[in-house]
């Protein structure tokens, strides 16, 4: 893969106050890049952060503090409203719920094409609504649904029309968090295609977040591990699925349940324990294996290097 | 051994302005003392209108069991009265909740909410059930448990409160727990931990648990049986090996099929095409025929009965039949098959 950056995260912190003295470190301090047409999946436990990530590289959060820049261009600062619109257009997002992300009082048609309408890019009556039929299709629906209201439609029907209305802007990068959590297992195989199928026609980029550890891994291409607001693990899926060095990456996937009875009689659950960590420093994210980043100190780097230096996978 | 629970026929239907929904449609299953049977299927498939029937909590109206018996150690549930139910839920049956947010009371102290059911079938003194909920506490892990009675539940993290609602259903000491869904709406991590706590007590404990998930993983952990629902119906059943390592029925190969596995590299995932059947007006034949790629003419007609695989598997599609065509599980399902049973023996990932 040709690796152009597309978006560059860095050193993005988020907080939010919740009191007078009391601040919640949401996003603490994140670095890591997402290259031009691969999928990036983003996982954590709840509260670790990862849609706030999300909501604040598309800039629903205004940042506390960092860099989002977007082809080279910082997402957040002082901006006007046609350089807003730009950001916009390139960037969209599919939101976890589909039954709370939906306008219940507007028509398919209008929730689709509302992107357009405000970006301009409607034309005339009939060229909205052919635009809106042809998304309608590529996302497996009918024209025919067009007229109808988001309450018509079951779960993954309406996470087919949250996918067309943020493809109807024609982005390039694409924000999913947790698209299919809310979904059935046989319907959540049906997005998930989808969702690569689209990114192979149109060359899209993904942020894909979710917890749902299987699923990330079958659909991503490099994996970042969040555990409280800061990324402790950064490498390819199969890379990170095959030799987790940290420990709280090891314990995520340990508790791991597969559709295996046999495999299920024997897993054996790793507990991560923060506090086994070395604290004669502060943590810097460091690149034990070729690609593959872990958060450690130095001296745990050492024993990572001396540890994983063998394995040749 | 005998049956704990025996459920034979049984049909749920809710009266709606647009006619009559029939949920359940027929099903029959047993559990036995001391195991574990699992309930699968997509939302909208009975699974959890079964159970609640289970408990008598459906809203009657709209909801009635049309048909059938729910033998429970010999006493027919469905004839009961809402009097006598009461005194079996929470007592000899009790049920655990999906979401662990609703199903506490945020008006009331965690200790008396466990202490209600004590006090009421137990007839324990306030001082007794006391004891007991410091017992409980301790038994689904949650510390400082003297300090925890008094708090509220939004004191609570999820996974704490998922503990309480586990210690609720566990105070009378129960024979059969119900478990809808308890561990989807938590982390992995905590989830882990949760299945691994009732499995540990089911143990100590000896009951009986029904397990209600559409988590294929969580199912092959906990369960020693798997029922398959589809459309009001078990499609197939039978023990966890036989449902996963020679799966009969094609909806039960496209639930395996659209779950990615950590192992095996494949360009696209089986996907199930469609969705479920309008149970107002549930289809002629086959309830599944329209999305199954290896419909007959027979399933557009006749609704297949259950077929017997062998002495404990059973699945519900025309393929066992003897005239039926030879059709082999799609590609993805022998490849997965193949690959778990190599792994299994490794038994660990790398």
């Amino acid at each position: 893969m040709t690796q152009e950056k597309l978006v560059e995260i860095k050193n993005l912190k988020q907080h939010f106050k919740t009191g007078r003295n009391s601040v919640v470190k949401a996003v603490d301090g994140l670095n890591f890049s997402i290259y031009k047409g691969e999928t990036f999946g983003l996982v954590g436990e709840s509260g670790c952060g990862k849609s706030t990530t999300g909501r604040s590289i598309i800039r629903l959060y205004n940042a506390t503090d960092g860099e989002v820049l977007f082809n080279g261009e910082n997402v957040h600062g002082k901006k006007n409203r046609e350089q807003l619109k730009k950001f916009n257009r390139e960037m969209q997002m599919i939101f976890q719920d589909p039954y709370a992300s939906l306008n219940p009082r507007m028509k398919v048609v209008d929730i689709i094409a509302e992107g357009m309408d405000i970006h301009g890019l409607k034309g005339d009556v009939k060229a909205r609504r052919a635009k809106v039929e042809e998304l309608l299709e590529t996302v497996g629906l009918n024209k025919e649904h067009a007229n109808r209201y988001p309450h018509e439609f079951s779960g993954g029907q309406r996470q087919r029309i949250g996918i067309a209305r943020a493809l109807a802007v024609d982005p390039s990068f694409v924000i999913a968090d947790e698209p299919i959590s809310a979904l059935d297992v046989s319907i959540q195989a049906q997005v998930v295609n989808l969702l690569k199928k689209l990114q192979e026609e149109k060359g899209l980029t993904y942020l894909f977040i979710a917890h749902d550890l299987s699923m990330v891994k079958y659909i991503s291409d490099r994996i970042g591990v969040m555990y409280f607001g800061k990324m402790v693990e950064l490498a390819d899926a199969d890379e990170l699925y095959r030799n987790p060095i940290h420990p709280y990456t090891q314990s995520l996937l340990s508790a791991i349940p597969l559709p295996d009875p046999i495999y299920e009689r024997s897993r054996e659950r790793f507990t991560y324990n923060p506090n086994d960590h070395d604290t004669s420093e502060e943590p810097e994210f460091r690149e034990v294996r070729p690609d593959h980043w872990v958060l450690c100190t130095t001296k745990e780097f050492e024993n990572y290097q001396k540890e994983y230096s063998t394995v040749t996978e | 051994m005998d049956n704990l629970l025996e459920v034979k026929n049984m049909h749920v239907s809710f009266d709606t302005y647009g006619g009559e929904v029939q949920a359940v449609r027929g099903v029959n299953f047993s559990v036995k003392k001391g195991e574990t049977l699992a309930i699968v299927g997509e939302s909208g498939s009975g699974k959890s209108v079964t159970t609640k029937a289970l408990m008598k909590l459906i809203p009657m109206p709209p909801g009635r069991i049309k048909e059938g018996e729910i033998l429970f150690e010999g006493r027919d549930l469905a004839k009961l009265s809402e009097k006598e139910m009461q005194k079996i839920r929470g007592k000899d049956i009790s049920m655990i909740f999906q979401d662990p947010m609703t199903s506490l009371n945020p008006t009331m102290k965690v200790g008396n909410q466990i202490m209600e059911g004590l006090i009421k079938h137990q007839k324990m003194s306030k001082a007794q059930a006391k004891k007991r909920v410091m017992e409980l506490l301790e038994l689904v892990g949650i510390p400082d448990a003297e300090s925890r009675i008094k708090q509220y539940p939004h004191q609570f993290s999820g996974g704490m409160r998922q503990r309480v609602v586990v210690a609720i259903a566990l105070a009378c000491n129960p024979k059969l727990l119900i478990a809808d869904e308890p561990t989807t709406a938590l982390d992995v991590t905590i989830q882990a931990q949760i299945i691994e706590l009732m499995k540990d007590i089911q143990k100590k404990t000896d009951s009986a648990t029904i397990f209600i998930t559409h988590d294929l993983g969580v199912v092959a952990n906990v369960a020693d049986r798997v029922a398959v629902m589809y459309a009001g119906k078990i499609v197939e059943i039978g023990t966890v090996d036989d449902v996963f390592y020679n799966p009969k029925h094609p909806y039960t190969w496209g639930l395996l099929g659209s779950m990615p596995s950590l192992e095996s590299e494949v360009a696209e995932l089986y996907a199930i095409p469609g969705s479920p059947p309008d149970l107002l007006n549930p289809p002629k034949g086959d309830a599944f025929a329209s999305r199954n790629e290896f419909a007959m003419q027979i399933d557009k007609e006749q609704e297949p009965p259950l077929f017997k695989v062998s002495d404990t598997h059973y699945a519900a599609t025309w393929l066992l039949h003897e005239h039926a065509p030879d059709i082999d599980p799609p590609e993805a399902i022998k490849k997965r098959v193949a690959a778990m049973a190599t792994n299994s023996g490794k038994g660990d990932r790398s």
